[in-house]
This record gives structure tokens, sequence and C-alpha cells, in this order.
């Protein structure tokens, strides 16, 4: 059924969909409206699960590892500071092999304080171990958050939903809620193979030597490396029982285009704009969104960029010192292909500043008229400086 | 002389990788003699987390989860909203920390799960020092202690940080001081807080090191019982924060104590004196809580 809901909102949607049975949460915006919708269902009794309303976000992260691990279906949320304070407690999660789903709301990190949007909170735990989703609109925000639980519990790895702050968290739009006995079919019961359980004693995550943890973390790569197929299977199930697909990547005008634009996020629906407008003036200009962070799409991303010759990444993010981490992952995956594709970095939209048409009608037209990369990735937008 | 009264059953099994002499692992001994097979122990990083062995191997016949180290209680909580879920309210979640993760890097997360009033017994296991880093001092270390970060002339000036009143002030439902040298109080005192179901409850257990506090391992009981009889370590309980019952009085200075202990061998006459003056100062504190002389009827010396 088709409801005007906020970003937030699909989030609490879909985790009450997905019977989750265990939640713990500390408030942060922007992320506050999720679980607060949560703790209503839960004190309501339209959810039947216990809502921990824990003292800090690293206890939210080690309380849902402490229910994953009893065998439960288990979710939290946070955002910004509250992730960077949960990181022990991410590398924990996928170490433990534990089918957490977290949704993580984009926000700047201080100083100075910035509650709006930005990924470096998130692309800064890439490490860890955790699959990354990055959502458009509200819709997908749901179906992501649904597919997340499947995906998570099928390669034992944790899963984090992300979307931007405000744009997505806090902006109304109709969303198709499923009906309860479909996400069932969709979503079956959490039974996991291995659980504390009294009556069958076992010690999880003990001291691991050098003769056995290599192996073990082997086995976390080798999850990783299946999850692109796994979310394939799950996305195409989750296509005959809701007539929706995402994919790992989405390619939007590419096949003939002299320049592709790379973007992820909320960042993607303007930018479908600007393509369609630089389409109608005569531009061959295309988009690649990318859904599927980590792991990083490699495989797909090759099929589709090298069809241009140039490439313009744009960054809402930055690793000082190396740029943009989206294009980093994207030359990265390119430096296998033997053709001639150039990759362009541009940052823009930092601490909520508004990306636009016109400013990727300006990346496309820098782009277009520099002949070869520069070294260092480009700022866009920004102030003119001040005179003294 | 009448045999102790302590259950048969043995969850923990032999080939613990506890130095020799450790308090610690007599105290999880007693601790699961007490509880029974019905018991989910959470472990965060701590001496334990090397005694119950490394993978694949454990030396308890309960389930064991290791838990980052500031994170017994929260994780704990997890578990026992995970358990309550599926049915399963009746298995005792126990949290089973040292003093580092509780009295310093785990204190918050302690202390939301108390807030909270979980459904989980938390223990703290208390050396007095990072045992398993190589003696580092807490602020569970005492006053006078060498430790490796408090050495020579700077032996710890601070004292002890009193864990129980910061239990107390939660208002928690139980909170106990236990030994392992008096295991049918220990063990009691375990039991009472296993039945004490619905509510949070804390057991803070004295369980001396050989290794870190310089005497020989087989001094461990024997020092754990003059902690209680010097007063060092009073046995007593608090119910819902504010009900205090002593369980023993001391009889001996805290010289009988100190004296054949590595940690404290500098401490000069007047030191020894300046912690007498604390110990009887911390003693008249608690005696004036209890209103009353201390019940000892269920003690042997």
């Amino acid at each position: 059924m088709k409801q005007v809901l906020e970003g937030s909102h699909a989030v609490s949607e879909a985790v009450r969909l997905a019977r989750v049975q265990v939640v713990s949460a500390y408030p942060i915006t922007p992320q506050t409206h999720i679980v607060e919708a949560i703790s209503e269902f839960c004190s309501d009794g339209t959810m039947d699960a216990r809502f921990i309303c824990v003292e800090s976000e690293h206890s939210a992260m080690a309380a849902v590892i402490g229910a994953s691990n009893a065998g439960v279906r288990a979710f939290t949320a946070t955002s910004s500071h509250g992730l960077a304070l949960m990181h022990e407690l991410l590398h924990w999660a996928s170490g433990a092999r534990l089918p957490i789903v977290m949704a993580e709301v984009n926000r700047a990190l201080a100083p100075g304080w910035n509650i709006w949007t930005d990924q470096t909170d998130s692309l800064a735990q890439r490490d860890t171990g955790w699959i990354q989703l990055y959502c458009e609109d509200g819709q997908e925000v749901l179906d992501t958050t649904l597919e997340a639980f499947r995906l998570a519990e099928a390669v034992n790895l944790p899963v984090m939903v992300v979307l931007d702050a405000f744009f997505l968290s806090h902006t109304f739009e109709p969303v198709d809620v499923p009906d309860q006995d479909t996400v069932d079919r969709f979503l079956p019961p959490f039974d996991p193979r291995f659980r504390l359980d009294t009556k069958n004693p076992c010690a999880f995550g003990p001291i691991t030597g050098p003769d056995r943890y290599m192996e073990i973390r082997r086995d976390i790569q080798a999850a990783m490396d299946r999850a692109p197929e796994v979310l394939a299977a799950v996305e195409q199930e989750f296509f005959s029982l809701f007539g929706r697909r995402y994919g790992a990547v989405d390619a939007f005008l590419c096949d003939d285009a002299e320049v592709i634009l790379v973007v992820s996020g909320t960042a993607a629906a303007t930018c479908r704009q600007a393509v369609g407008d630089l389409r109608k003036t005569g531009e061959r200009v295309g988009m690649l969104k990318i859904r599927l962070f980590r792991p990083f799409p490699a495989t797909e991303i090759r099929a589709i960029l090298p069809k241009a010759p140039k490439v313009a990444v744009v960054d809402r993010n930055v690793s000082f010192g190396a740029g943009g981490i989206f294009a980093q992952e994207v030359k990265a995956a390119l430096a296998l292909h033997k053709g001639n594709t150039a990759v362009y970095s541009y940052i823009a939209g930092l601490g909520g500043r508004d990306i636009t048409t016109a400013t990727f009608q300006e990346i496309y037209l820098t782009t277009k008229d520099t002949p070869t990369p520069p070294a260092e990735s480009v700022w866009v937008g920004l102030a003119q400086e001040e005179r003294a | 002389m009448r045999p102790l009264q302590v259950p048969e059953e043995e969850y923990l099994r032999r080939g613990h990788v506890g130095c020799a002499g450790c308090g610690a692992v007599i105290a999880m001994r007693f601790a699961l003699k007490a509880l029974g097979p019905d018991t989910v122990v959470v472990i965060p990083a701590c001496c334990w987390g090397v005694i119950a062995g490394a993978y694949p191997q454990s030396s308890l016949d309960v389930p064991i989860l290791h838990a980052a180290f500031a994170t017994a209680g929260a994780t704990a909580s997890g578990v026992r909203a995970a358990l309550d879920m599926r049915g399963e309210p009746d298995t005792t979640v126990m949290a089973w920390a040292g003093d580092g993760g509780t009295f310093d890097i785990g204190l918050q997360s302690l202390s939301g799960a108390v807030e909270r009033d979980e459904d989980i017994l938390y223990v703290c296991y208390d050396n007095e020092a990072y045992m398993n880093t190589g003696v580092q001092r807490s602020s569970s270390t005492p006053y006078g202690t060498r430790t490796t970060t408090t050495p020579r002339e700077g032996w710890k000036r601070t004292r002890k940080k009193n864990i129980m009143e910061t239990l107390a002030a939660h208002r928690i439902a139980y909170a106990a001081t236990a030994s392992i040298a008096y295991p049918e109080d220990m063990i009691r005192k375990f039991r009472k807080a296993r039945d004490l179901k619905g509510h949070a409850r804390f057991l803070h257990v004295f369980a001396s090191c050989p290794t870190g506090w310089g005497v020989p391992s087989e001094l461990t009981v024997k020092l754990a019982r003059l902690a209680v009889r010097t007063n060092v370590f009073p046995l007593y309980e608090v119910e819902n924060g504010v009900s205090y019952t002593l369980n023993t009085e001391g009889d001996l200075p805290v010289r009988a104590y100190l004296s054949p202990q590595g940690r404290f061998r500098h401490l000069s006459p007047e030191d020894i004196q300046d912690i007498q003056r604390m110990v009887d100062e911390d003693w008249r504190l608690l005696r004036a809580k209890a209103q009353g002389p201390p019940q000892r009827a269920r003690l042997m010396a």
C-alpha cells in the first residue's frame, strides 16, 4: 500500500516488517526518527521486539552483538559521531560473522558541529567488514532494508543501509509498503547454525592465535566475495515478489556517453535530472550510480565505465591526503582494465552543501573541457575567499 | 571442624590457562557451582578472556560470549533480551569482568545496564590492577600499591574507587561483596543473586593475584581471608541501595594483610598507619549504614 513516508520511517517500517526481535540504539540527529518510530511500534504492540535504550552507540552495537549471538534478528541505527564511536564494535560484528543490519544516516563529523549530510562517516568504516548499500530515495530505503536482512543472513556478515541526512532521512515521499505476508515469504525467521545455547555450550570469540586467525579472516573475505552474487539472487526474488530491483550499480544512458558521472546517494536523483537536461542539448553524458560500496562492485564497474573515454566521480566525502573515496575505488577497479578511460575526481556537497543540477553541469563541462585529469581531486562549489 | 558445604558439580575443566594460584579461577569455579549449567557467561577483555582457553577449546561447560573490553554490561543486556525473545527467560546471564572492565573502561556500560535494571548478574572479580596486561594500575588499585605504571616512589597515592557505593547509588536490587576465602558465603550470595530474577544484580568478588601482588601462589586464599579479617575487604550485602547487612567484622590490623605482599613492601610504618586510618574510616562509614552489628553466623573464619 502506498503511503507518504519520511525516509527515516521507510527504515522503521522495513524493520517492523522484517520481524526484528531486538533493537538497541542511542539517539543522534538525524537518526532519531528511525528509532522513535520503532519505539512506538514496540510500545503499541505492532512489533514484537525488545528495544534496549542504551547509554551510548558503543553499547548499542554491543547489545545487538549480544542479541545476534544469542540467535535473534537484531537492528540498530546511528549516524556520524555515533558510528565513529561504534568503530571497535563494527569490527567485532563482522569478525563474529553476525548478520546485524544497521541504518546509517550520512552526517558530517565535527568540529565544527554539523548535522547535515556527508558520506565521510560511513566511508571511514569501509575496512570494518560491513557490507554497505547507499540509497537514492525512500522506496529504495525500505526495499534495501528488507534485502539487507536476507543478504546478511545468507553470507553471515553485517549490512549497513546508508541514507543521506535530511535529503532522504527527513524527506516525505510516496512509498509502497508491502504487506506482511509477502514479506514473510521473502524473509523467513532467523535460524542461525550457532548461537548461545546452554544445551550446547560453545565459546564464541576466544583467543585465536597466529595459527588460526588468518584463515578466519580469509573466510570473511570469501563471504564478501560471495555477496554480489547473493545480492543479485536476493534482488531477483525481491523483484518477483515486489516488482522492484536496484542492482549493485545503476547505469543511466551510459552506452554512448563521452562522459559518465559517477554518483551515490540522493545526489543520484539530482544527477539523473542533470543528465536528462544535458542530453536534451545534445551532450553525450551518462550516469553510473554506485549502490553497493562494500564489497566494491569492480566487475560491474569494469563492464560499464570503459565505454566512455572520461569518467567524473563526484564524492560527497573526502579522505584527507588522498581525495574522494569513491574516486579512489573506481580508479583501483579500472586499474586492471586495458582501456584508456580517464578518471576525474570531484569533491562536492560536504557538510550538507547543496549539489544541484547546475553543479553536475559544471562538473560535466569541466571534465569535457579538461584534456587530462588533474592529479588531485577538484573541489567544486567552494565559496570565493573573502578579502582581508 | 565441619567440612565445607560446597556443591560437588564442576563446570570448570582442567586445562584452563590461569596462573598458578589464580584467585579468579577459584572465583569462577565457585560461581558456577552456585549458578549451575543454565548460565551464559559474557566475558570482556580481562584475565578470564585468556583463562577460558584458546580457540577451539573452552575450559567451561557453559556457553561463553567473549566481548569487547568496555561492553560487558551492554553485551549481557543484548543476550538477555534475545534469550527472553526466544522464550528462554530462566537462563542466567552473567557478565564476568575484571576490575579494569568494571571500575574503568566498562563503568559506563555497567551503569547503563543497572539503571535499566536489566535482568542480569554482573560479577566483578577484582584483582586490583590490569593483571592480564602486566600489572598496570586501575582505579581499583588501592592506596600504597606499586604497579608497573605506579612504580618505585611513584606508588599509588589515591584511594581505591568504591565500586559498591557506586552501585548502591544506582539503587540496584542486590549488591554484595564475596571472597574466595569464604566459599559458603560466596555460593549463598551467588544463589541469592541468581534467584532475584528480573533485576540487575552485582557481586564484587575479591580475587587475589599472586603474580601481580608479589606473593607465593600458596598464599592466594590466605590473603583473601586476611583482606576480610583486616576490614580491607569487608563482606556485606546491600539491597535496593539502602539496606546494608554486614557479614563480617575484622579482628586484625592491616599490617597483617599488607606485609606478606611484594606490592606493598616499600611502605613505611607511617604509610601503613595512613592505610589503617583509611580502612578504619571506611569501616565506620559502613557500620553506620548497616546500623547494627555484623551478622556473622553464616561465616567460617
